[in-house]
């Protein structure tokens, strides 16, 4: 499902940053732990092709998504990789509802009532389908990023941080969430996080090590 | 939720912030609206109002003056000029004259003038239909102009005394002498004629005969009529010599005693050197003058345009100024909306939408604001219009619409377009990935 080789990135054109091979298979549920600064939000936005690597290429659902162009890649995106950040934003002009509409128009795909309704109930916020984002608390603005990274069935799911601003008793609830969802989607899900209570979750693990390279 | 839905949603969620921008755009827009309106039904009126006249005879003064007083209705008399003097114009074998209509103006009813003159002032000048009635025949009997017997309420058979001046201040009623009497109502004809009450020019000689032979009662004071006072320009046609009412009628051109106010001509060749020089013969071997209305309107409005040229340059600074402040506030807003844009990148959007949502937004904003403005301007027209025809009685209307406002519009839209256009490129080069990491 997901698959990369020789992923190096630099930011300034002095520092490479070096990633370890990563691949995960369809439907697996993979954790990528790390220290601050060792790269894993940088890595996240490689996989979720927002950036661009030095060298090395990604693969999502046997798509190697270097090959694609600008706009076919906010496309396939759309369609094939939802992601959650660490903060949740929404388009703040428009309602809950509103807002997976978006999701699902942007993707190229016909908004759908029931699917929003399902998820929203699956995640318990369907009596928040008409409220503004604003007026959501922060676990429910947490659900409904969970949902508008599901919308639209993706392959890959890809979370920064979901747990790190959560409490105990949240971040259990919202990685449960993850997880099962992304099991009911049969998509492959993977978290980044420097969250030590995650570590005993999830089998599959990568630890991120500093491997940074000066020019 | 399409593109459009979307960039409404984000228009109306904050709406106060573009509320500056989209109130100087619609002021701007409606300016220039109320302009073009305002011009294009004056020169409407004017034109319409010229009616192949080619000069105008009357006494000595301003020669815009007499244009105005006895074609357009909206000033007062130069004074009067005797038939004696007039005669020749008057002859219908003048060799360069094919019509001339005597004019006898002074008399108001509910300050509508009522004009002394011929048929020929409504089967050539002016032509209009009667819609009830017949044409005046007898002395004291008026036909009345649309806009007139609508806003009186006048039926044919009303019977009323006229009123001294052109000012209805409910003193200088002639009422000693006898009432007139409407015997005819004009159809709509859209010229000054709907703003007129018509009859023949002896019986405006007989309301001022009359109150001479009576005369003011001797302790009658100020506030009674009083022929002997000094607002000629109101009342020009005084005739204080009149003798006593003559019952053989005699032909207009043969009562060489009294006055009329002026005289409309036409040529029989516009072309003739002789006609254009007939004007200036009057003026340099008479105590008349004559004017020439293309001449005088067309200096009148050269006069008036300079001001309408400054309000209309005004406006479009002030459009300018909104197109700014529209491209202003899509920027700032930009800076709010950095990780919003960017999130809709990841869900899928491509630069291209981005590009075209900021757009969009400019070109509706844009929208609003035309659409006020118009609104705005053809509301002031109409508010105007009731007061112009207060004050000038000429019919206007807030309610016409005009093709200049369709290339308005794509002004109106060219201008959002522009201000939208860089806040749209900006919009489109959002980095998703650091955009993502800074917030």
């Amino acid at each position: 499902m997901l698959q990369t080789q020789n992923l190096t990135f630099t930011y300034d054109g002095n520092t490479v940053l070096q990633f370890p091979d990563i691949h995960c298979r369809k439907g697996e549920q993979w954790l990528l732990l790390g220290q601050s600064g060792s790269g894993k939000t940088t890595l996240l936005h490689l996989l979720g092709g927002l950036r661009t690597p030095r060298q090395g290429d990604v693969q999502v659902a046997g798509t190697s998504l270097g090959q694609l162009r600008s706009s076919e890649l906010d496309r396939f995106r759309g369609q094939h990789i939802g992601i959650v950040f660490q903060t949740s934003h929404f388009v703040r002009a428009l309602n809950v509802e509103e807002n997976l509409m978006l999701a699902q128009q942007l993707a190229g795909q016909i908004p759908s009532r029931p699917r929003i309704e399902e998820l929203l109930s699956r995640l318990n916020i369907s009596h928040k389908l008409s409220a503004m984002t604003d007026s959501l608390s922060q676990g429910e603005q947490q659900r409904l990023a969970i949902a508008r990274a599901l919308i639209n069935r993706p392959g890959l799911i890809l979370a920064d941080e979901p747990t790190s601003a959560l409490d105990d008793k949240n971040c259990d609830e919202v990685i449960q969430l993850l997880e099962g969802q992304a099991r009911e989607e049969e998509a492959t899900l993977l978290i980044v996080t420097h969250d030590g209570r995650l570590k005993d979750k999830f089998q599959h693990k990568i630890v991120l090590e500093d491997k940074i390279t000066r020019l | 939720m399409n593109l459009f839905r979307l960039s409404w949603k984000n228009l109306t969620y904050k709406p106060l912030a573009m509320l500056l921008s989209l109130i100087l755009f619609a002021l701007g827009v409606g300016l220039i609206a109320l302009l073009l309106q305002i011009n294009q039904q004056v020169q409407e009126k004017f034109e319409s109002n010229l009616a192949g006249i080619d000069l105008v005879i009357g006494a000595k003064g301003s020669p815009l003056q007499l244009i105005l007083c006895n074609m357009y209705h909206i000033d007062s008399p130069t004074g009067n000029i005797p038939i004696k003097s007039a005669r020749p114009f008057l002859n219908p074998k003048h060799p360069l004259i094919r019509m001339a209509v005597p004019l006898s103006l002074g008399d108001n009813h509910k300050s509508y003038r009522i004009v002394g003159t011929t048929h020929t002032f409504v089967d050539s000048i002016y032509p209009a239909d009667l819609v009830e009635g017949q044409l005046w025949q007898a002395d004291m009997e008026v036909c009345v102009g649309a806009t007139v017997a609508e806003k009186l309420n006048m039926k044919v058979g009303d019977l009323f005394h006229s009123a001294h001046g052109f000012v209805d201040d409910g003193m200088n009623i002639h009422d000693q002498g006898d009432k007139f009497k409407v015997v005819g109502i004009f159809e709509p004809t859209g010229t000054v004629l709907d703003q007129l009450l018509l009859t023949n020019t002896q019986s405006i000689w007989a309301v001022h005969e009359h109150e001479d032979d009576k005369g003011p009662p001797a302790n009658a004071g100020a506030q009674e009529h009083n022929h002997d006072h000094d607002h000629e320009n109101d009342h020009a046609h005084h005739d204080h010599d009149a003798a006593a009412p003559a019952p053989p009628r005699k032909a207009l051109i043969d009562e060489i005693d009294k006055d009329v106010t002026s005289i409309l001509v036409r040529y029989r060749s516009k072309s003739n050197w002789r006609s254009l020089n007939l004007a200036r013969n009057i003026n340099e071997n008479t105590d008349m003058q004559a004017a020439t209305p293309a001449f005088e309107m067309a200096r009148l409005t050269s006069m008036m345009g300079t001001g309408e040229a400054l309000l209309r340059q005004l406006a479009i600074i002030i459009v300018i100024v909104s197109g700014l402040s529209i491209f202003i506030s899509l920027f700032s807003s930009l800076k709010e909306r950095r990780y919003e844009l960017a999130l809709m990148r990841v869900m899928g959007a491509t630069r291209e939408r981005l590009f075209l949502l900021i757009v969009l937004e400019g070109l509706l904003l844009a929208l609003i604001g035309y659409v006020i403005g118009i609104l705005l301007s053809h509301i002031g027209m109409q508010i105007l219009a009731v007061y112009m025809e207060d004050a000038y009685r000429y019919s206007f209307s807030g309610w016409n619409f005009m093709q200049e406002e369709l290339w308005l519009l794509v002004a109106a839209l060219g201008i959002g377009f522009l201000a939208a256009i860089l806040p749209a490129i900006q919009a489109s080069r959002t980095d998703i990935s650091t955009t993502l990491t800074d917030s």
